[in-house]
């Protein structure tokens, strides 16, 4: 009885807790219960047409976005963590101004880039709405993340891997590619595919960069609208309301199976 | 031939590592270049304090003060919704929860944190709308529906941010408080809670800056009028939606007006994130 408060603070803090889970379970399971029945064979179908809005070609356009924005944000990802963990001396001045960036950057709202890519790269390069475009604004988004998951990931590599490479002769360069990045491949690869899942769920950069054309984009250079974008077209039309629910289960599956596998591989690392 | 590789090499790291600089000044020309001129065509004054957004009438008025108002009353509905259910959860994520369990909830937070905003923004169109719609009346497209969406969608950042603050305060002082007498719960909230402070802090910062970026799931439920916010059971339309809607068909000072919006968000966010890393820089000192 003398702690009564300390009690009611518990139940507090356990109710707390079971909405936040109880809204994440209630989303997956009302998108899931409501989706599933919708998912019709004739949606997977390679044509769209008002009759039957098919996502199919939304999906190939995701893919292609997808790629082309990995090649671009990948690498240079991965060689700026490079630079900042292996080459860059302490205190450097351009060490600090690129963190202050990158930081910069991850807090940036897509819509923001969304506006920029319209400004730069659709209109300045004169690419137009195009899937190369979207894919160039998406690689400035998750730049950022592929950067700070591989810093985190060189950074977890003991400084003995990189003293027995020289110490068997090798030169930096190949330390780096033969010895170091190897050993940090897993945190580097979780940090890819929580990248991939940003691209797939992002909208608000894509409308005006990529455009909302629902057809399969004929090349790089045409318009082509993502899944996610799909689902919107499809909710805000408010025609199409049991094809969005089933666009959003093959969203939702997607992120879930991309969750799954980025903590699969990080735990994998840890357990190394 | 060797020193040859390895100096190009080091040098195109040097290159990669700068694209980052590069992208950010970028950014700031391109919108800044875009967007300052039309406030001054419009008269700055006009533009972040003018109440009527008429972009269409004869003359055109382009005043963003509604949409400024919208983006802060909404922003901060999320938060009185998201800050404490998201404080407590992590609470029990770091302080209460069995370590079986644990090992489910930290992956279903990262799960609410990768959910693409346009799947919660369905959510909220075909649940929370007609949910608001029938519990408090209305519309059910408004302000608090807005507000309940973004404050779900916060909650993972704020959770994130605050159970590693909570985690990096010494087990020593929990240990103290509870040699005192003082109970579990009296120890957490009064001893450990206190201590991890700025960290808390800083992730709802953090929270302040997803609310006020975020925009597919507010177009969804706000309802978008764009008018002075007139209750929370009336639509209200944010920066953020106020570019995505009318840049579709936007034209001449109309679109420089609408990247203007955008350079208010940006300028927004820059200050939101200045004070996250002062914030998260005293706490390192």
């Amino acid at each position: 009885m003398k702690h009564l408060g300390s009690k009611i603070i518990k139940g507090i803090v356990i109710f707390a807790s079971c909405l936040t889970f109880g809204v994440l379970l209630f989303l997956i399971a009302y998108i899931l219960i409501n989706g599933v029945p919708n998912l019709t064979p004739e949606l997977f179908s390679l044509k769209y047409t008002t009759e039957n809005v098919s996502m199919l070609p939304s999906i190939i356009n995701t893919i292609m976005m997808t790629c082309c924005s990995l090649i671009v944000a990948v690498p240079l990802g991965i060689f700026t963590a490079i630079y900042l963990v292996e080459y860059a001396k302490k205190g450097n001045k351009i060490v600090g101004l690129i963190r202050v960036t990158a930081e910069t950057l991850s807090g940036i709202p897509s819509i923001v880039y969304g506006l920029f890519g319209m400004l730069f790269f659709v209109t300045y390069l004169e690419w137009g709405y195009s899937i190369i475009a979207g894919a160039a604004t998406l690689a400035i988004m998750v730049l950022p993340l592929i950067m700070r998951t591989t810093e985190e990931a060189l950074l977890a590599v003991p400084d003995s891997y990189r003293e027995a490479s020289f110490g068997v002769g090798a030169g930096k360069l190949r330390t780096v590619f033969k010895v170091v990045l190897p050993s940090a491949m897993p945190g580097i690869l979780s940090g890819v595919i929580l990248a991939i899942g940003r691209i797939v769920g992002e909208t608000a950069a894509l409308i005006y960069t990529a455009g909302t054309v629902a057809d399969i984009s004929k090349s790089l250079l045409s318009s082509g609208r993502t899944l996610a974008i799909h689902m919107y077209v499809l909710s805000s039309e408010g025609l199409y309301t049991n094809q969005a629910y089933a666009t959003a289960v093959v969203l939702l599956v997607f992120v879930l199976i991309i969750n799954f596998l980025s903590s699969a591989i990080a735990k994998k690392f840890a357990s190394k | 031939m060797r020193k040859y590789k390895e100096k190009i090499m080091s040098g195109v790291f040097l290159i990669c590592a700068l694209t980052s600089i590069l992208a950010v000044l970028l950014i700031c020309v391109f919108l800044f270049a875009n967007g300052i001129p039309a406030m001054g065509k419009v008269g700055l004054f006009k533009f972040l304090a003018g109440t009527t957004w008429a972009p269409t009438d004869n003359p055109a008025q382009f005043g963003i003060f509604p949409m400024i108002l919208g983006s802060i009353y909404v922003t901060a509905g999320a938060i009185i919704i998201g800050v404490p259910v998201g404080i407590l959860t992590s609470v029990f994520m770091s302080r209460y929860c069995p370590k079986p369990l644990y090992k489910i909830l930290k992956p279903a937070t990262e799960l609410l944190a990768g959910i693409p905003s346009i799947v919660y923004g369905f959510f909220g169109l075909v649940v929370l709308v007609p949910f608001v719609k029938t519990v408090f009346g209305g519309n059910g497209n408004s302000m608090l529906t807005a507000s309940i969406l973004l404050g779900i969608m916060i909650l993972p950042t704020i959770i994130g941010v605050s159970e590693s603050a909570i985690r990096s305060v010494p087990e020593s002082y929990y240990e103290g408080a509870l040699a005192l007498g003082a109970t579990k719960e009296r120890s957490i909230f009064t001893v450990i809670l206190p201590a991890a402070k700025s960290g808390i802090l800083a992730g709802i910062i953090l929270g302040i800056g997803r609310a006020i970026g975020e925009t597919m799931a507010v177009i969804m439920v706000a309802g978008n009028q764009a008018r002075m916010p007139a209750g929370i059971l009336k639509g209200v339309r944010t920066l953020t939606s106020n570019i995505v809607i009318e840049m579709g068909y936007a034209a001449e000072l109309h679109r420089e007006v609408l990247i203007a919006t955008g350079v208010v968000l940006f300028v927004f966010i820059l200050i939101i994130n200045l004070s996250f890393s002062v914030i998260k820089g005293r706490k390192n000192g």
